[in-house]
């Protein structure tokens, strides 16, 4: 309800909404258009071909899109606590983190998930894969999954702002830097970082991992290649774990009083 | 002048007082900062002198970039969305009664912010990207000067594009959507994703001519040496020739808006 509370006091500004709906599909076209111009002075990067890297992009930013459109709003939140108005959600009756998520629900957000759809089907059509049923089912199961990992992260980040107040610069630079480290190959960075992104924050189950095994590749980083598999339980422990910190951040929540 | 020298300090001690989110925002430079540089190497070493540049230079150029995304307000960030904040609540009736000039007033402070984010959250990326990678840095003393002065330059472009947008919310009430618009041109064509002078054909062309060049690819030009002698000149006449337009456009939109436009009560 709040949310579409939002959206309609969004499409008031009409003009201005079908602008950043708009600019939202553009701005991370653009993304993938820095592929494109890449791609146009080179063959490969790091071993991986256009339509290699094209399944990488579309499959994380499909997920991080459907992330971000539930969850982008969290970040807000120290805001909120730096000013003191979280207190007008603690007493609604309606779950915090709920009306945190919906707060100035942003359906412009859509651009990214469509953009990042379409750049995933279009590199189906390219790819030279051999499918399997496996395979086959691997792809919705990596968009579900690796947008609730992305979604752990983003609620984990603004627990940590419970504290930190003003940072929510460092969580973007798990979400958007997670989402652009993932739209490369794993080929390109330094093996250590490669195994902080496996074992560290877990941001490699969101595609790295899985989309290797579809396309028939060597796991990273001398990681088992039975990994590929490991997604949804990997989803369900961040999930687990961030509602912890979640509850943990709430209950020694101090109102600033202003 | 002394007002206005008190308004971009104010600018500059009002950004410093948010240490947490400036040690925030190092830590997002520096992770960027990386993961372009990886990026960057890949495709250097497929393509060794791309664009004109050898692999320290282009490692280099990633860390300028970075340097400058808060400084330049290269995806904004700056000073805009205040204003446009208070166009819409009609707080800004409030400015246009004080004894100053409005476009100046926010240059000055927009200035002490730049100056407070290239050493703040420009400085420690670059040294970390300079430990971490194998960079090129100038090889010749003035050419830390010269690229100070071309930065400055950036920074005003980049101010003068900034405030015009923020002006649109004189008609559109809500300044969101052109705001966004602008961010995306500020990301795309400043050089922020990939140097301009890699851009092939007409594309390269006209990226390298319109003013967010001016932001990231010429100071970087600068700072690598490219621009030197008089392609440096050239290289100011360019960024000035912008900063003039646009500010002249500003202040023409601002008589604009100050004479025809109701301000919105509150």
């Amino acid at each position: 309800m709040i949310a579409m509370m939002w959206v309609r006091s969004t499409m008031t500004y009409r003009f201005s909404f079908a602008m950043t709906l708009f600019s939202n599909f553009t701005a991370t076209i653009f993304d993938f258009v820095v592929i494109v111009l890449m791609f146009s002075q080179v063959d490969g990067l790091g071993g991986f071909s256009f339509a290699e890297v094209a399944f990488l992009y579309g499959t994380t930013s499909t997920a991080f899109g459907l992330a971000d459109l539930a969850m982008g709003q969290v970040n807000r939140l120290g805001r909120r606590v730096r000013d003191g108005t979280l207190d007008t959600l603690l007493v609604r009756p309606v779950p915090v983190l709920a009306q945190v998520a919906a707060d100035r629900f942003a359906l412009r957000r859509l651009g990214r998930v469509s953009q990042g759809l379409l750049v995933l089907i279009w590199s189906l059509v390219m790819l030279d894969v051999e499918w399997t049923a496996v395979k086959v089912a691997m792809l919705p199961l990596m968009v579900v999954c690796g947008s609730l990992i992305f979604c752990a992260v983003m609620v984990a980040g603004a627990s940590f702002q419970f504290w930190a107040q003003d940072a929510s610069e460092v969580t973007n630079s798990f979400t958007y830097g997670g989402n652009t480290l993932l739209q490369y190959p794993p080929t390109i960075f330094a093996q250590d970082l490669v195994r902080g992104v496996v074992y560290v924050v877990p941001l490699a189950f969101v595609n790295w991992l899985p989309a290797l095994y579809v396309l028939g590749r060597d796991a990273p980083a001398g990681v088992p290649g039975w990994t590929a598999f490991l997604p949804p339980f990997v989803a369900a422990a961040c999930c687990l774990l961030t509602a912890l910190a979640w509850r943990t951040a709430l209950r020694s929540y101090r109102s600033t009083g202003s | 002048m002394r007002l206005y020298a008190a308004v971009a300090a104010g600018g500059f001690r009002r950004h410093a007082t948010y240490r947490m989110a400036t040690a925030a925002g190092v830590f997002t430079n520096t992770v960027f900062g990386f993961i372009l540089a990886y990026t960057y190497r890949a495709l250097w070493d497929e393509r060794p002198h791309l664009g004109g540049y050898d692999m320290a230079e282009a490692l280099a150029y990633v860390w300028i970039g970075q340097a400058l995304l808060a400084t330049a307000g290269l995806m904004g960030g700056g000073f805009e969305d205040e204003l446009i904040e208070r166009i819409k609540t009609g707080d800004i009736a409030i400015d246009l009664y004080r004894p100053v000039d409005l476009q100046l007033w926010w240059f000055s402070a927009n200035l002490g912010r730049a100056l407070f984010h290239l050493l703040g959250r420009g400085v420690v990326p670059m040294v970390v990207g300079a430990f971490a990678f194998d960079l090129a840095l100038p090889s010749r003393a003035l050419t830390w000067p010269a690229f100070l002065l071309s930065v400055a330059l950036g920074v005003t472009v980049s101010f003068a594009v900034w405030y015009l947008v923020a002006l649109s919310a004189f008609w559109l009430m809500d300044g969101a959507g052109t705001a966004q618009i602008a961010w995306l041109a500020g990301m795309f064509f400043s050089g922020m994703l990939l140097p301009l002078n890699v851009f092939p054909g007409a594309l390269g062309e006209v990226a390298r001519a319109l003013p967010w060049a001016s932001m990231l690819q010429v100071p970087a030009d600068v700072f690598l040496e490219k621009r030197t002698g008089w392609a440096l000149v050239g290289a100011y006449a360019f960024q000035l020739g912008w900063a003039v337009v646009l500010l002249a456009a500003g202040r023409f939109v601002q008589s604009a808006a100050t004479r025809r436009v109701v301000v919105q009560g509150g």
